[in-house]
């Protein structure tokens, strides 16, 4: 029977907004004085009698969750930012402490919360390689032992006894890995690690993780890449707020959490995008209003992540105060940083520049289908433009933010998939040199 | 009852909310010590690397400080040096004062300047700082040696000093310099982390702890009545009778041994629970 390698028991954590404390020295001592004259505190805020003000407040990062595991399990955690996954790591890897509740741990355990921890550029990548061992807690033998093997898995043989300064940001992490990959704990915690290196090395880290899973070790896995998610982990649990959602199959849980993560932020109301809109606006006597953006499924059902193979309707509710001539709408998709991957427009499509000709006031729906089979697995932003004239010009960035699950063609999972735009087109291999060059030669 | 104690001895760590004052993980640090050495041979080979001149900064740093004071203090200020050649004075208790300054200069940055590691990692906090303990140790055996140098250069060419059986000692007064060191900067690294004012008040008080610890004026110029509180400053004692031991002049006694001692002592307990209650919340408030 296997044994409980992890037990968690109501672990829960909170943390303060803002500012801990007074932060000065004088402050502190002159309250202290004041307590023990039995003085009014001088330094106590106003505001904390009449409400709490965002100084003091505290919010729970983790809340009352319990899990056990077994050992040889590879557990995956999901969720979105902020759901408490990298909080859970950080106290089971000692980083910080939990405020209430316990973990119980056999066997020693080591993260990869953040590889190449404690490199030193002026080092050599050898003196590198003991160094960082030791702070992620092999000893020196154990290091030697798999020096080697270490140096092996890097690939980077000859530049072992160049300093780090010199090496590639993907040297770099190809040997912090390489270093991490070999620590050879009962109980491994990774953070999504994955998203560095090149595919061919990404392949040989899950390859790694998969025979350390196989060899009866414990791995607890962080990722936001559902792919790799599925690749390696037989149970998944689902973190959202500081909760514990769903504890279950990997199946289940990836499907849950992409159900839900649906509703949250997949669509904008008129007042988010109110606070959102830049551009010129005629406050008196606006012409047009947005009503609410959002992105839907196939079947019209508000959602944030999509698969690479659905189709993405973007939908735009606005309101026409008066008649309108000529709208013209415009959507984008950008980048974090705003730059147009994808821009439409509805006069692009010969049906729509009629009815977009004449509008009466009243409500108006806009879609559009982002066809499926277009974006690679990135996330992404939609920006949406509305003009009418050159009067009025409403800009809303960024307003919706979706994330693509690149599903692969021909079963070919996740190659290539990291990139805006990863659309199927027709290719074609041939014997012989280009048409019109073959029958010039013969 | 008998079964809740069994399950709880078989589980190798358990991760709960601070319950202790005092937990000092010493196993802990002493599994660890590969890493200790590991940080001490990080230093010294960066040190080594980013320089031109290397470790002979070792040497120059004392010498050009000596020589300031034997000029200012020694010939202009003509302040006592207690019948010892000025530059041998000053040269000791530079050696002696500069390993712990250069102790507590780096050990109270501990926090600070490891934030990002310490949030990644879990490892001993302590190694930081013990290892910094011993890599200026290092440092402080070449200044000793330069110390020895100049020492026998002048017996040599007459001066009328000789060491007596105190030298037997100095491993001792090392030890106690490298404690009170560890103490008082896990303090201050552990106090940093709250009040962030004392990462600016570290640099001078250093400077004016070493004008009260008989480097520069020694302690018999110290007017009678004040010399009991003077001598509450460790430092002073181990200055003193370092000095003694080579140079054969100081206020050297058991009450004002004992008491350096007890003050170390205490720095050093109230460096650690300090340490040991901000090392695992530290991470929440930097």
């Amino acid at each position: 029977m296997p044994e409980t390698v992890i037990k968690v028991e109501g672990l829960s954590k909170q943390y303060r907004y803002g500012v801990i404390g007074h932060g000065t020295l004088y402050k502190d001592l002159q309250s202290w004085w004041a307590r023990v004259r039995g003085r009014e505190d001088p330094n106590i805020r106003i505001t904390s009698d009449i409400g709490p003000g965002l100084d003091g407040e505290w919010f729970w990062a983790l809340r009352d969750i319990s899990f056990e595991v077994q050992q040889g399990e590879v557990l995956g955690i999901i969720g979105c930012n902020g759901a408490g996954k990298s909080t859970l790591l950080k106290i089971l890897s000692r980083v910080t402490i939990p405020t209430r509740g316990s973990a119980k741990i056999r066997g020693r355990i080591a993260s990869l919360l953040e590889i190449g921890t404690g490199f030193h550029p002026e080092l050599t990548g050898r003196e590198n390689i003991y160094l960082n061992g030791a702070i992620l807690g092999m000893t020196n033998s154990e290091i030697k032992n798999k020096f080697d093997e270490i140096v092996d898995f890097s690939g980077i043989e000859e530049f072992i006894d160049t300093p780090v300064k010199r090496y590639s940001s993907g040297m770099h992490v190809r040997l912090a890995f390489a270093v991490a990959a070999h620590l050879e704990p009962e109980i491994l915690l990774i953070d999504e690690v994955l998203a560095v290196g090149d595919v061919e090395f990404q392949k040989k880290c899950l390859g790694k993780m998969d025979a350390v899973a196989k060899g009866g070790r414990t791995i607890l896995f962080v990722s936001h890449n559902m792919a790799a998610i599925h690749n390696l982990c037989p149970r998944t649990m689902l973190f959202d707020k500081g909760e514990l959602l769903l504890d279950s199959t990997t199946d289940q849980t990836v499907s849950q959490y992409l159900n839900r993560n649906l509703l949250e932020g997949a669509t904008a109301s008129a007042e988010e995008i109110e606070t959102r809109m830049e551009g010129l606006i005629r406050k008196k006597q606006p012409f047009i209003r947005f009503r609410e953006i959002a992105l839907l499924d196939e079947s019209g059902f508000p959602r944030k992540s999509f698969h690479s193979d659905e189709d993405i309707v973007a939908s735009i509710d606005f309101e026409c105060l008066q008649a309108v001539h000529d709208l013209f709408i415009a959507i984008n998709v950008v980048d974090e940083n705003a730059v147009p991957i994808l821009t439409t427009l509805n006069f692009d499509d010969p049906h729509v520049t009629e009815s977009s000709h004449g509008l009466k006031p009243g409500l108006y729906n806009a879609s559009c289908v982002l066809p499926a089979n277009t974006f690679g697995g990135r996330r992404l932003y939609l920006t949406i433009h509305l003009v009418y004239l050159k009067t009025e010009h409403l800009v809303v960035n960024k307003i919706l933010e979706f994330e693509v699950m690149f599903k692969g063609y021909n079963n070919r999972h996740g190659v290539g998939s990291d990139v805006f735009v990863r659309p199927q087109l027709s290719w074609a291999i041939r014997p012989g040199r280009r048409e019109g060059l073959s029958s010039h030669k013969i | 009852m008998i079964e809740t104690d069994e399950k709880y001895e078989k589980w190798d760590l358990v991760i709960q909310p601070r319950r202790q004052w005092f937990e000092l993980h010493l196993r802990d640090l002493w599994r660890y010590r590969d890493l200790i050495s590991l940080f001490v041979k990080r230093d010294f080979v960066t040190f080594y690397k980013q320089t031109i001149l290397g470790p002979l900064w070792y040497l120059i740093q004392p010498v050009l400080i000596t020589i300031v004071f034997t000029v200012i203090f020694g010939k202009i200020a003509r302040t006592s040096t207690d019948g010892i050649p000025p530059f041998l004075f000053y040269l000791a208790g530079n050696v002696a004062w500069g390993y712990f300054a250069n102790c507590l200069s780096q050990t109270s940055n501990t926090f600070v300047r490891n934030a990002g590691i310490f949030g990644k990692v879990y490892f001993p906090r302590l190694t930081v700082p013990v290892s910094i303990v011993i890599i200026n140790l290092m440092k402080f055996g070449i200044q000793l040696i330069l110390f020895l140098g100049f020492y026998f250069y002048f017996i040599a060419s007459g001066s009328p000093i000789r060491p007596n059986l105190l030298v037997l000692l100095l491993p001792v007064l090392v030890f106690q310099m490298a404690v009170l060191s560890l103490g008082s900067g896990i303090l201050v690294s552990s106090l940093t982390t709250k009040y962030r004012d004392l990462t600016y008040v570290m640099s001078f008080a250093v400077q004016l702890w070493m004008y009260a610890s008989s480097v520069v004026i020694p302690a018999s110029s110290i007017p009678k009545r004040y010399l009991p509180i003077y001598m509450l400053n460790p430092m002073a004692s181990i200055v003193e009778l370092f000095r003694c031991a080579f140079l054969g002049q100081g206020v050297v006694n058991v009450v004002y041994v004992s008491v350096s001692w007890a003050v170390t002592l205490v720095v050093l307990f109230g460096g650690i629970i300090l340490f040991s209650r901000i090392e695992k919340s530290f991470m929440d408030t930097v």
